[in-house]
């Protein structure tokens, strides 16, 4: 398999991007090992979307936390894609506390089990710790889930908060990628415009369990004190450039949101138009 | 309320929008909204009942209300009758048929483009196979202008696409160089930005312009951001060529994406005051996609594909330069595969450059959708085929910052090498002019590293941020 020439000018360009550059050429097609590269990348995508989530690897990282689990009204993997709208209802509230309780947390698997399953509950133990003084519901762990079912699940258990934390679209270089939408009194028919989001978590290569911690807690303390989230508390965020928060307006691009975006029924798979 | 007998049974359909949607081939997107055919049956019956319908139909019967629409009323009161008149008595069959025809050719298609409404179109590709909407947009001659010419005959130009997950410019001009290096670029340099601010978009568009003035590319930039920032820019004096927005098929949905006709109609003002473009005045760059409107729960009952058509008319009363759907990027809950993607590929393009505009297509799909490269390079080339003005260029075909697939810079040589296929000419003197075609024309440089634009990567310093 032909490797591209040490000498190719653009071996020094490659350093500045993650992109796939300076690959060479086998005639007018991609080099083989580029291929082969990019069919790795694409089998793992998959893999991540069709993967089921595996209830017991997670409650083996959430120690003493006690979990509920719960499914939305899509029975399978084809119909959830299928069907956003079923991924957004829940199938039966049985087995739920009932609150009151300041703040929901619920794992879903999303588009990408791989990421719920790697960092959702490190996630879940770090906020615990950076939120003394909440009272906690029971953790959720949720299967085939889109993300507004968070609302009917924090609705259920009496919950001012809801946050969920679910598997982003995988794509070819990050199959892992956990998105993380919160919202105040929670309940269906919640709009984007109503969540904020923190998107790319993804240690090692995009947001640390650290940073996404910060970020959410700082969300979740100014949340409650203005009493809102979404445009609202996206509004009061300090200025710096937050590249990783959002609000859920218009997309920049709205056929194509940006990076960390959320979408359509906030349904973290990145390619839906806002509404 | 439309009724066929057909062998035996009776298929009912209220209203005209139900006819279109039962007539349309069958996408995942119909059947979230609720309103694809109940059965393969139902499907032909209500083909057999458009073929059969008047064309002036869709001038007096609409699928938004006028009076609710601001969409429904651009197409009805920009309706030219006159252009109307060659096909005004017939069928929607027999429009299929006069479109196949060999006596209509790229002129008679000119000049009826304005007397024909989206839905009007949107209705006959319906009745239409693959090939012949492959058949009728290679027939359609549709050229728009700036600093090059797009949708000349023989010509397939790229939209460069260099995104950067965080805009590092040092990313994005490695990406931009790449794209150079291999023929990409001549039908614009545009950058989705990660984040959704003015002074990001600002910092973009003097990073592309500053290359282009550079190496004196013959083409234009654009950040696709929302109108809004770049009509804010173009305030603050940054070098907008063109101005970008998604569009989409019903008033409702483009309140969704926080514009309106007017909005549209000023930024184009505003590009057009700038006076940049060397050859042309076309200034503004669009894109659409099936299922945007339900999306934004604003289709109205309408199936995805008639919206989509209604989004390009809204597109053509700018003037664009460059018009594409971004097909297989919305999601599998619209188009769910690749059988899918590539139907609705070839229609968009199709109804795209029957209504006269410069249309070319983002070939993709995201990883929950059941596709892959092989589907992209079957559209790809259908697309060629049909005489697709533009597609995209993305390094190695993987957006790293929209984290989806796309044509890749190889797909492009690729394309305009089998099927002989060139660059848009100004951009082709360009390369020429660089030493990047070879005795044939194609660009394969023999030894990449002896080129001038090579050397000029070697001079330049790539900071970081």
């Amino acid at each position: 398999m032909s490797q591209p020439p040490a000498d190719d000018p653009l071996a020094r360009l490659r350093a500045a991007t993650q992109a796939r550059i300076g690959l060479g050429r086998a005639g007018h097609a991609m080099p083989t090992r580029a291929c082969l590269d990019f069919d790795l990348g694409h089998a793992r995508a998959r893999d991540a979307v069709w993967t089921p989530l595996d209830m017991e690897a997670v409650t083996a990282q959430t120690g003493d936390w006690p979990v509920r689990m719960v499914r939305s009204q899509a029975p399978d993997r084809a119909t959830y894609l299928r069907r956003p709208d079923l991924g957004r209802e829940l199938a039966e509230a049985d087995g739920l506390p009932s609150g009151p309780f300041d703040l929901s947390i619920i794992i879903g698997d999303g588009l990408s089990a791989r990421a719920a399953q790697a960092h959702g509950a490190a996630l879940a133990l770090d906020l615990r710790n950076r939120l003394a003084g909440w009272s906690l519901a029971p953790l959720v762990l949720a299967h085939q889930a889109r993300v507004a079912l968070g609302d009917a699940i924090a609705l259920a258990m009496g919950a001012r908060f809801a946050l969920m934390l679910i598997g982003e679209r995988p794509g070819l270089s990050a199959a892992d990628s956990l998105g993380a939408y919160l919202t105040i009194d929670p309940r269906p028919g919640r709009m984007d415009s109503e969540r904020n989001c923190v998107s790319n978590i993804r240690p090692p290569h995009g947001l640390s369990i650290a940073q996404a911690g910060e970020k959410l807690a700082w969300l979740l303390t100014e949340g409650r004190r203005i009493g809102a989230t979404g445009i609202a508390l996206k509004d009061a965020a300090p200025t710096k450039d937050r590249p990783h928060v959002h609000h859920q307006s218009h997309a920049a691009d709205p056929a194509r949101p940006a990076a960390g975006q959320a979408v359509a029924g906030g349904d973290g798979d990145g390619g839906s138009f806002p509404p | 309320m439309y009724r066929i007998d057909l062998a035996g049974t009776r298929h009912r359909f209220p209203d005209l929008k139900s006819l279109l949607a039962a007539a349309t081939p069958l996408r995942s997107g119909d059947e979230l909204a609720g309103i694809a055919a109940e059965s393969a049956e139902a499907r032909v019956a209500a083909r057999h009942i458009l073929a059969d319908l008047p064309l002036k139909t869709f001038l007096t019967e609409t699928v938004v209300p006028y009076e609710d629409d601001e969409v429904t009323r651009l197409i009805i009161d920009s309706h030219d009758a006159a252009a109307f008149a060659p096909v005004a008595s017939l069928t929607v069959g027999e429009f299929r048929d006069w479109l196949l025809d060999d006596k209509v050719r790229a002129r008679e298609l000119s000049a009826v483009c304005p007397g024909l409404t989206a839905e009007m179109v949107a209705a006959v590709s319906k009745l239409m196979r693959n090939q012949d909407l492959i058949a009728v947009a290679r027939k359609c001659r549709v050229v728009s202008r700036f600093r090059s010419s797009i949708g000349l005959r023989g010509r397939l130009a790229v939209r460069l696409q260099p995104n950067h997950p965080t805009d590092d410019p040092a990313g994005i001009a490695a990406s931009i160089l790449d794209g150079l290096l291999h023929g990409c670029g001549d039908a614009v340099i545009g950058v989705n930005p990660a984040t959704d601010n003015v002074d990001g978009a600002i910092a973009l568009l003097h990073l592309i312009d500053d290359l282009r003035l550079r190496y004196a590319i013959p083409t234009q930039s654009c950040v696709l951001t929302h109108v809004t920032n770049s009509l804010q820019a173009i305030e603050r004096g940054a070098p907008v060529d063109l101005v970008f927005q998604s569009v989409a098929g019903t008033e409702w949905a483009n309140r969704g994406f926080g514009i309106d006709l007017a909005l549209l109609a000023e930024a184009q003002e505003a590009a057009l005051s700038l006076k940049r473009g060397s050859i042309g005045n076309d200034v503004m760059y669009f894109e659409t996609g099936q299922g945007s409107a339900l999306s934004a729960g604003a289709h109205h009952g309408v199936d995805q594909q008639t919206l989509e058509v209604r989004a390009q008319a809204v597109a053509r009363a700018f003037r664009p330069l460059l018009v594409n759907s971004v097909v297989g990027f919305i999601g599998p809950e619209y188009l769910y595969d690749g059988r899918q993607i590539i139907r609705a590929g070839l229609e968009d393009h199709f109804t795209g450059k029957l209504l006269g505009l410069p249309m070319g297509v983002d070939v993709c799909y995201t990883n929950h959708a059941e596709a892959d490269q092989n589907d992209m390079d079957n559209l790809l080339t259908l697309l060629g085929v049909a005489g697709v003005s533009f597609v995209m260029g993305v390094p190695g075909a993987d957006d790293i910052m929209l984290n989806y697939q796309s044509t890749s810079f190889h797909d492009a040589l690729y394309v305009r090498d089998v099927l002989g296929v060139r660059p848009a000419p100004e951009f082709e003197a360009w390369l020429d002019g660089m030493g990047m075609l070879d005795v044939r024309g194609r660009v394969a440089p023999p030894d990449i590293a002896t080129l001038p634009l090579a050397r000029a990567i070697a001079d330049q310093r790539f900071p970081t941020q």
